[in-house]
C-alpha cells in the first residue's frame, strides 16, 4: 500500500492526463499514455481456463488481444452490454489488453499534488488496483493502476500452472 | 580521422566466406567427377581469392595466409601449369574444411592457426611448384624463417586507376600504422598541372618506413587488394641473424597477433540470424506497396461519402485492395522461403566421403533443389536428412560385390528429391539397396521387448518399428550410423515441425523414406469444428480420420471417462466441450463426430459436435498479449474477423495421460 502512495507522489512534476471511464456511479481514471484505442463493444472469443473476469480474446488488426470486464474484475454485478459499452485497449509493458467499461466520459488533467492516497474505504473496489484518488470539478475520480489489472495474480497463476504441468520448457 | 570499426562487417564476411566455401566445394566435387569446365576452376579460384582478400582486410592473417597458398595452387591449375588431379581436388576439399574451421575460430575470437591447419598449409605449400608461386611460398617460409627484422622500407606507387578500384591508400597506411610507428613520405613529382588533372586518378607515390619487426605476411597483407595495381617493393631492415631457437616463437606470433583483434568484438558471436533475399523479391514487394498506395489514394476520395453513381468505382477499388493485400501477403511470406538446395548442398560431399570410407559405390541423384521451404523448417530438417542419408549408405546400400551377386549394378543410387504435394513439401530419401530386413527387425523388436511376436504384422507395421526408441539393426555399431540420434529422433524432429515420416521398403530393391512437411509454420491446414456455441480448429497433420460413433461401441469407465472401439482398439474419447468448458448444449456421443488424432504416438478421439470445413489458418500467438493455455496452441482469425482457437493435440494427449494417471 505504501508503495502505491509513493508511486503517486513520485510522479513527474507535470500534470498527467487521465481518461475517465464510468463503472456504475463511480468514475475511474486511466493513464492516457497507456490507452491505445477506444472501441465499441464487440463479442469476443472465450478462452478456456481463464479467470471469470477475462471475457475472451478479440482480433485487433491481426493481434490476438485478451479482454477483461472491469466490473467483474472489481467484483461488481455484471451489466448487459449496450450501445455505450466500450472496450478501452491499453498497452502495458508491451502487452495489449482490452478493458470493458460502461462508458468513457472525459479526459482530465491531474497535477501530481492533487493525487491523494486511497483510504481504506467502503468502495466496492479492492484498493489494490488503485494508485490514488483525486477530485475533478467536485467529482471523485479513482485512478487505476493499469499495470496490475491483468497482473500479478495472473502471473502467479501462470507460474503455478506451469509448475503443475509437466510440460517441458518452451523451446 | 575516426577509425571505421571493421568488426561490424565480420558477420557479413563470415557468411559470404561460407557461401564461397560451399560454392568451392560444389565445383570441386563436379571436377572430381571428371567435369572439364574451366568455369568450375574459376569458381574455386575466385572463392579462395575473395576469402583471402576479406580475411586480410579484417585482420584474420592466418586465414589470409592459408587461402593465399590455396589460391596459388588453383592459379597454377587455372593457367594450365598443373592438371586438376584427384590429389589436388582432395587437398583442396580438405583445405576448404580447414578454412571453415579457421573462420569459425576467428569469429569466436580464438587463434585460427591450429596444428592441423599448419600441417595442411605445409602440404599445400609443398604441392605448389617452386618458383612459379615464389612470392607466396616466400611469405609462408618467411613466417617460419624467424628473421630478426627491425623494420620495413616500402616503396609504393599505385597505377593511376587505383582509386577507381575502390582502394584507398590512406586506409592501407592506417593499417600499417597499426603494426608499428610509420613514417610516410609522399612523392608528388608526377602530379600534373591542375588543369590537366583527372580527379579520379592517382598521381602520387609514397615511401614508407615502418619501425616494427612485423612479419612480411602482415606487411604485404596490407597491399593484398592492390596486388597488380601498383609498383610495390617491400624490403626488410635486418639487424642481426636470429638464433634458430626462435622459430617456434615466431611461428606462434601471428596467432597472438590475430587473437586480440578478433576478441575485440563480442557482437560477432551473438546469434542473430538473417535471411538473404533475392533482389527480385524485394522489387515485387516495392511494386505491390506502390500499387497499394495508389489504391488507397483512389479509395480516399470516398472519405466524404459515396453517391450511387460511384458505387461501381468503390466496388472496383475494394476488389483491387483485396487482390493487392493477398499478393502482398504472399510476397512477404515468400521472403521467409528459401530453396531446399541450401540443405541439399551438403550432401554431395557427405555422400562422396561416406562412400569412400565404406568402399561402396554411390551415385547421388538430387532433384527439386529449387523447392522452397520456410527458413525455420529448413534449419531443422538438415539433421534428420543427414541421418537418413547416412543410414541409407551405411545400412541400405550393399557392398559392390554383394550388389553384383544380387544381379544389380555395382553402383548404388541414392535419390534425394523434394517436391510439392498439396499444401505440403515432400522430401524423399530413396536407395536401391537391400531394403529393410523384416526378419531382423522383428527379431530385434522381440529382443528389445517392443513386441512379443511378429506374426500377423503388416510390412508397414514392421517398418514402423525402426522408429521406436533405441532401435538399431546394424549388427556392429559403425562409426557412421548407429550412434547418437536414431530413427526415433528423426521422427520426433519431423513431428516437431508438424510433419510426418513414412517408410516404403521392398526387400532386395530398396527403401524410400518420405518426409512430409508443412510449407510454413505460420500457416496450418486445419479442420474447423463446432463445439457447443464455439468453434475450434484441429490441425490437419495430426488427424488420422473422423468417425461417427455408434452408442454401442462406447463404454463408460469409472471416473467418468469414455472409451470407444476404433479398429479393434479401445481409445479414450476426449470431449472438447468438457475440456474447454464450452458454452451451449452438451451432446450425446452419437450426435457428434469423433476426430481421431495422434500426438506423440498416442491416439485419442476428440469429440466435437460437428465438422464445419477445412481451411488454412494463419497461426497467431496467444502468449504475445495473454498467456499460454493448456490444450490450445494458438489462435487464428476466421473469415468474419472473429477469433478461433487452435487445439493443441499434443497438449490434449498429455492432459488425457495425466488424467488417466491421476
Amino acid at each position: 500500500m505504501n508503495q502505491q502512495a509513493n508511486s503517486a507522489t513520485a510522479a513527474p512534476e507535470e500534470a498527467a492526463q487521465y481518461l475517465t471511464v464510468n463503472l456504475g456511479n463511480e468514475e475511474y481514471g486511466v493513464d492516457i499514455l497507456a490507452v491505445r484505442e477506444i472501441r465499441g463493444w464487440t463479442p469476443v472469443t472465450r478462452i478456456p481456463q481463464a479467470p471469470g473476469y477475462v471475457l475472451g480474446v478479440l482480433n485487433l488488426r491481426g493481434a490476438i488481444v485478451p479482454v477483461l470486464d472491469l466490473r467483474l474484475r472489481f467484483g461488481l454485478a455484471r451489466e448487459e452490454y449496450t450501445a455505450t459499452t466500450v472496450t478501452v485497449i491499453v498497452m502495458v509493458n508491451g502487452r495489449q489488453f482490452g478493458v470493458v467499461v460502461d462508458a468513457v466520459s472525459d479526459v482530465v488533467e491531474v497535477a501530481p499534488g492533487d493525487v491523494r492516497p486511497v483510504p481504506d474505504m467502503g468502495t466496492t473496489v479492492d484498493t489494490e488496483y488503485l494508485k490514488g484518488l483525486t477530485s475533478v470539478a467536485e467529482r471523485m475520480v479513482l485512478l487505476l493502476d493499469v499495470d496490475r489489472l491483468l497482473q500479478p495474480q495472473d502471473a502467479q497463476m501462470l507460474e503455478a500452472a506451469l509448475a503443475s504441468s509437466d510440460v517441458k520448457a518452451v523451446a | 580521422m575516426s577509425k571505421v570499426d571493421l568488426a561490424q562487417f565480420h558477420k557479413a564476411f563470415y557468411e559470404e566466406s561460407l557461401d564461397g566455401l560451399d560454392a568451392m566445394e560444389q565445383a570441386l566435387l563436379a571436377l572430381d567427377e571428371g567435369a572439364e569446365d574451366p568455369e568450375l576452376i574459376n569458381v574455386v579460384f575466385r572463392a579462395a581469392h575473395s576469402i583471402k582478400g576479406g580475411a586480410a582486410t579484417f585482420g584474420f592473417t592466418d586465414v589470409a595466409a592459408f587461402t593465399h597458398v590455396a589460391e596459388n595452387l588453383m592459379d597454377e591449375v587455372r593457367s594450365g601449369r598443373r592438371p586438376m588431379a584427384k590429389a589436388v581436388v582432395e587437398l583442396l576439399l580438405r583445405s576448404g574444411d580447414t578454412v571453415r574451421d579457421m573462420l569459425s575460430l576467428s569469429m569466436a575470437g580464438q587463434p585460427a592457426a591450429t596444428a592441423e591447419s599448419q600441417a595442411l598449409l605445409a602440404e599445400l605449400s609443398a604441392m605448389v611448384s617452386g618458383h612459379a608461386a615464389a612470392p607466396v611460398v616466400a611469405v609462408a617460409k618467411a613466417a617460419a624463417a624467424a628473421e630478426a627484422i627491425e623494420g620495413w622500407d616500402i616503396a609504393f606507387r599505385p597505377f593511376d586507376y587505383l582509386l577507381k578500384s575502390g582502394n584507398d591508400p590512406a586506409r592501407m597506411f592506417r593499417e600499417l600504422e597499426a603494426l608499428g610507428p610509420l613514417a610516410v613520405t609522399c612523392d608528388a613529382s608526377k602530379l600534373p598541372a591542375l588543369a590537366d588533372m583527372d580527379a579520379e586518378s592517382s598521381y602520387l607515390g609514397w615511401t614508407l618506413s615502418l619501425d616494427a619487426g612485423a612479419k612480411r605476411a602482415a606487411v604485404e597483407g596490407v597491399f593484398d587488394w592492390v596486388d597488380g595495381d601498383c609498383d610495390l617493393t617491400v624490403t626488410p631492415r635486418i639487424a642481426a641473424p636470429a638464433p634458430v631457437a626462435e622459430v617456434a616463437a615466431a611461428a606462434a606470433a601471428p596467432v597472438a597477433a590475430a587473437a586480440p583483434r578478433a576478441v575485440r568484438d563480442p557482437a560477432a558471436n551473438s546469434e542473430s540470424s538473417s535471411v538473404r533475399v533475392g533482389i527480385e523479391k524485394i522489387d515485387t514487394l516495392i511494386n505491390l506497396v506502390g500499387e497499394l498506395v495508389i489504391t488507397q489514394s483512389m479509395l480516399s476520395q470516398f472519405n466524404d461519402g459515396v453517391d450511387a453513381s460511384q458505387l461501381e468505382m468503390l466496388r472496383h477499388g475494394l476488389a483491387q485492395l483485396g487482390r493487392h493485400t493477398r499478393e502482398l501477403q504472399e510476397s512477404v511470406m515468400s521472403i521467409r522461403m528459401l530453396p531446399i538446395s541450401t540443405v541439399f548442398n551438403r550432401f554431395p560431399r557427405l555422400v562422396r566421403d561416406l562412400a569412400q570410407k565404406l568402399d561402396k559405390k554411390v551415385v547421388l541423384d538430387m532433384r527439386g533443389e529449387t523447392t522452397e521451404l520456410d527458413k525455420t523448417v529448413l534449419e531443422k530438417i538438415g539433421d534428420p536428412l543427414v541421418h537418413l542419408v547416412r543410414n541409407a549408405i551405411d545400412h541400405g546400400l550393399e557392398m559392390p560385390d554383394k550388389r553384383v551377386a544380387a544381379g544389380k549394378g555395382d553402383t548404388g543410387t541414392l535419390r534425394l528429391e523434394a517436391f510439392h504435394r498439396g499444401g505440403s513439401i515432400v522430401v524423399e530419401v530413396a536407395d536401391n539397396g537391400a531394403g529393410l530386413n523384416r526378419e531382423a527387425i522383428v527379431a530385434k523388436a522381440i529382443q528389445r521387448g517392443i513386441i512379443t511376436t511378429g506374426e500377423g504384422m503388416s510390412d508397414e507395421a514392421v517398418s514402423d518399428l525402426i522408429f521406436e526408441a533405441g532401435f538399431s539393426t546394424a549388427a556392429a555399431t559403425t562409426d557412421l550410423s548407429g550412434r547418437g540420434v536414431g530413427m526415433d529422433v528423426v521422427r520426433r524432429n519431423v513431428m516437431d515441425l508438424g510433419g510426418t515420416v513414412a517408410i516404403r521398403s521392398v526387400q532386395g530393391s530398396g527403401t524410400t523414406f518420405t518426409i512430409t512437411l508443412p510449407l510454413t509454420l505460420a500457416i496450418i491446414d486445419g479442420l474447423t469444428a463446432a463445439v457447443g456455441d464455439e468453434i475450434y480448429i484441429v490441425p490437419l497433420v495430426s488427424i488420422i480420420e473422423s468417425v461417427q460413433v455408434k452408442p454401442d461401441t462406447v463404454r463408460s469407465v469409472a471416473g467418468g471417462g469414455e472409451l470407444f472401439r476404433f479398429r479393434d482398439n479401445w481409445m479414450p474419447i476426449v470431449r472438447l466441450f468438457d475440456v474447454f468448458g464450452c458454452a451451449g448444449q452438451r451432446r450425446a456421443v452419437d450426435e457428434g463426430i469423433v476426430i481421431v488424432v495422434e500426438g506423440e504416438g498416442t491416439r485419442i478421439g476428440l469429440f466435437v459436435d460437428e465438422l464445419i470445413g477445412q481451411q488454412q489458418a494463419v497461426v497467431k500467438s496467444l502468449e504475445a498479449n495473454y498467456r499460454r493455455v493448456t490444450g490450445i496452441s494458438g489462435a487464428t482469425i476466421l473469415a468474419d474477423g472473429s477469433v478461433a482457437l487452435i487445439a493443441d493435440v499434443t497438449g490434449l494427449v498429455r492432459m488425457q495421460a495425466r488424467r488417466k494417471a491421476a
